[in-house]
């Protein structure tokens, strides 16, 4: 194996200076990069805004993906709407990239009566049938094989849809990723996993997670094509993903693609990352930043400069206050719906429990 | 009518819903080619092929990880786990993504599937293919857990688990696999899921069973005639929704309540149902309700029928209870 192995290496696009190597680069057309650059800056100020709610008591929690916001986007630029996303934490922005409307989006957030998911689920763990979104849990790694039987079940009934199942670094040490990389490759089946490696799982350091030289070199031994990707260059792992999926639509089977990232913020609202890593390392990340290397790109390529930044900034921050408007004050919901969607109808001690549930007073307020 | 043992009549119910439903498909260790170690899927793979009966990698993990994703996308998988007492891998897909989908989906995503995997003692098989886990699972917001006795009620209940829209753990007491033998109907029936049956009827005390022991509980019952007392015994058929109903409508008869079960005492299963008595029928107890069960330890391998709750020693239980 040498540094050119797709599994040593690290496929990039953008090179420091804002231009783009021409070997790796989708050129994709303006209108597209540039609804990229407004996804990302997008994603980005919701993640402040909600952190910002976060610290007033408005909502509970709240998982940023900062410093990772290229990975999903490139994501959903890369996918079609047909392609089913496995969402591991820091993949909820996808689905406001397919098209699902924001403020239904953040009403999870909150927990409130407009929530699809009805109050069930903690902050950041967002899904949607309209966007084929998949529900996801709070365990590490379990979405990974049922990725890939999704993506059977795909090849079997001869669709065009892919499966897209995510994860980070630590999940890698899961035996569900170590299943379904099994299963995946064994069955051929048109599915792309993506970790994003973004060094720090909670507080352990991937050198801690792994003595694997990278974490993509790990697809080999599986039998399935492996790609380590700039996870910071939109247009790499654009391409990337991109590649992947052309091959999975066309029946050659899997592809396992570490996106090489890091998570400038804390793991979630809970955590302080000040107490396991340095102030010098954040900074040196801070360089690299996905939306700041984009942005050059785009500026020497002359389709942005400071007014169109401002115009769109100035949009984006529309869009998302008119989002948090439309659902901050709404109601809980309903209590009862606890007892629903535990099976196709609740059987008769759910119907027990309901009942007695009604007649008794509202608990003491939460959060 | 053909008769058929239970590894027969499961075996119909498969072969007669991949016919009918494509979306069915079977999936697991040695389920294909060999037909499954108890020969359960014999013949399938010979009639659908390896796109719909696939021998898996050996990660249980990875078989019910994939069978959920499936069933997500619209199959009608039936993974099996060769033993129960190999679940264990695939808990966390069963329990905690299985079970919730539906629920933390908020109604959008489902997961319909039946689990199939033999339980229970009988076999010499030790502490690692002897364990009843029912417990577990029932404990689990989200899951159905059926446990038929005999082949009749295995097709019928399968045929149901199947075309059920929620999970269904389905678990195959493998003492009764090829020791009993009944007219089964080659056509389609369903047994309906959540209706336990009144096997044999009786006024002095009711016995609670399922799965293998419901044998037992019958020669106990037998056992207990000879010395005048008049057992009723229900087999619950499915554990998760209980029949609630069947239970409380005999105990109100009775006035005497005995649950036999392989799996351990504590937490056991036959605990709940002694204490759902007792919320509902607590006024026409005439005795303690009393439990005859596996011992509170691992399954043992040379003591086997000193660990299972077999007649001779539900008997005395029975007895006991009705002449309090």
């Amino acid at each position: 194996m040498s540094d050119d192995d797709p599994t040593l290496g690290l496929r990039r696009v953008l090179r420091d200076d804002g231009s783009a190597q021409p070997d790796t680069d989708p050129f994709l057309a303006d209108d597209v990069l540039l609804g990229m650059l407004r996804e990302l800056l997008k994603i980005r100020r919701i993640d402040e805004r909600m952190l910002g709610k976060q610290r007033q008591g408005k909502v509970g929690f709240f998982g940023t993906i900062t410093g990772q916001e290229a990975t999903p986007i490139a994501t959903a630029f890369a996918t079609e709407p047909s392609d089913w996303i496995f969402p591991a934490l820091r993949e909820s922005a996808i689905m406001i990239c397919r098209g699902f409307p924001l403020g239904t989006w953040l009403a999870q957030a909150y927990g409130n009566e407009r929530d699809v998911l009805k109050g069930r689920q903690m902050p950041s763990h967002m899904s949607g049938r309209a966007t084929n979104q998949v529900a996801w849990s709070s365990c590490i790694g379990p979405q990974i094989p049922q990725a890939v039987g999704a993506a059977w079940a795909m090849k079997r009934r001869g669709e065009r849809a892919i499966a897209v199942g995510f994860m980070g670094d630590g999940a890698t040490s899961q035996p569900d990723f170590h299943a379904a990389m099994t299963f995946a490759a064994k069955w051929k089946v048109p599915c792309v996993l993506i970790c994003q490696n973004n060094h720090w799982s909670i507080s352990v350091p991937t050198a801690k997670q792994t003595a694997s030289a990278t974490i993509a070199v790990k697809a080999k031994a599986y039998g399935m094509p492996g790609v380590r990707v700039d996870g910071n260059d939109v247009l790499a792992v654009y391409g990337a993903i991109k590649e992947a999926a052309d091959r999975a639509r066309a029946g050659g089977g899997p592809t396992f693609i570490e996106s090489v990232t890091y998570r400038m913020g804390p793991h979630s609202s809970s955590d302080d990352p000040t107490r396991y890593r340095s102030a010098d390392e954040v900074a040196e990340w801070a360089k690299k930043d996905p939306i700041d290397r984009f942005e050059r790109y785009l500026r020497k390529a002359e389709l942005l400069d400071d007014a169109r930044r401002a115009e769109i900034v100035a949009s984006l921050e529309a869009e998302i206050s008119a989002a948090i408007d439309e659902v901050e004050d709404l109601g809980p919901p309903s209590r009862e719906v606890m007892f629903d969607d535990v099976f196709v109808q609740p059987p008769w001690h759910l119907r027990e429990q309901r009942d007695e549930l009604r007649a008794l007073p509202h608990a003491p307020s939460g959060h | 009518m053909p008769e058929m043992n239970m590894v027969q009549a499961i075996n119909d119910a498969l072969a007669s819903e991949m016919r009918r439903d494509d979306r069915v498909v079977v999936l697991g260790e040695d389920v294909g080619k060999v037909g499954g170690v108890f020969r359960v899927t014999a013949g399938l793979y010979d009639e659908f092929g390896e796109d719909r009966v696939l021998d898996t990698p050996l990660a249980e993990g990875g078989i019910i990880g994939t069978a959920i994703g499936m069933a997500l996308y619209g199959m009608r998988p039936v993974p099996e786990i060769q033993f129960a007492d190999f679940i264990f891998p695939a808990f966390d897909q069963i329990v905690s993504e299985a079970a919730k989908m539906r629920w933390r989906s908020g109604g959008e995503y489902s997961c319909p599937m039946v689990i199939r995997t033999p339980v229970g003692g009988g076999i010499r098989g030790g502490l690692y293919h002897s364990q009843s886990p029912e417990a577990l699972f029932i404990h689990t917001a989200g899951l159905k857990v059926v446990c038929p006795s005999n082949p009749y009620d295995a097709k019928g209940l399968l045929l149901a688990s199947i075309r059920d829209e929620d999970p269904v753990l389905f678990l195959e007491p493998k003492r009764v696999y090829r020791a009993v033998k009944m007219d089964v109907p080659e056509g389609d029936y369903e047994v309906p899921l959540g209706k336990a049956k009144v096997v044999r009827e009786g006024s002095d005390v009711t016995i609670v069973s399922w799965g293998a022991m419901v044998y037992e509980a019958l020669a106990a019952a037998d056992t207990a005639a000879a010395e005048g007392v008049d057992a009723e015994l229900i087999d619950l058929r499915t554990l998760w929704p209980l029949d609630v109903d069947t239970i409380v409508e005999s105990v109100k008869k009775t006035g005497r309540l005995v649950v036999v079960h392989e799996a351990p005492k504590a937490c056991g299963f036959g605990a709940e149902v002694v204490q759902l008595v007792n919320e509902k029928a607590f006024l026409h107890l005439e005795a303690p309700p009393a439990r005859v069960t596996g011992w509170d330890t691992p399954f043992p391998y040379s003591m086997e029928n000193e660990y299972l709750p077999l007649a001779h020693r539900i008997a005395p239980t029975v007895l006991e209870t009705a002449r309090f």
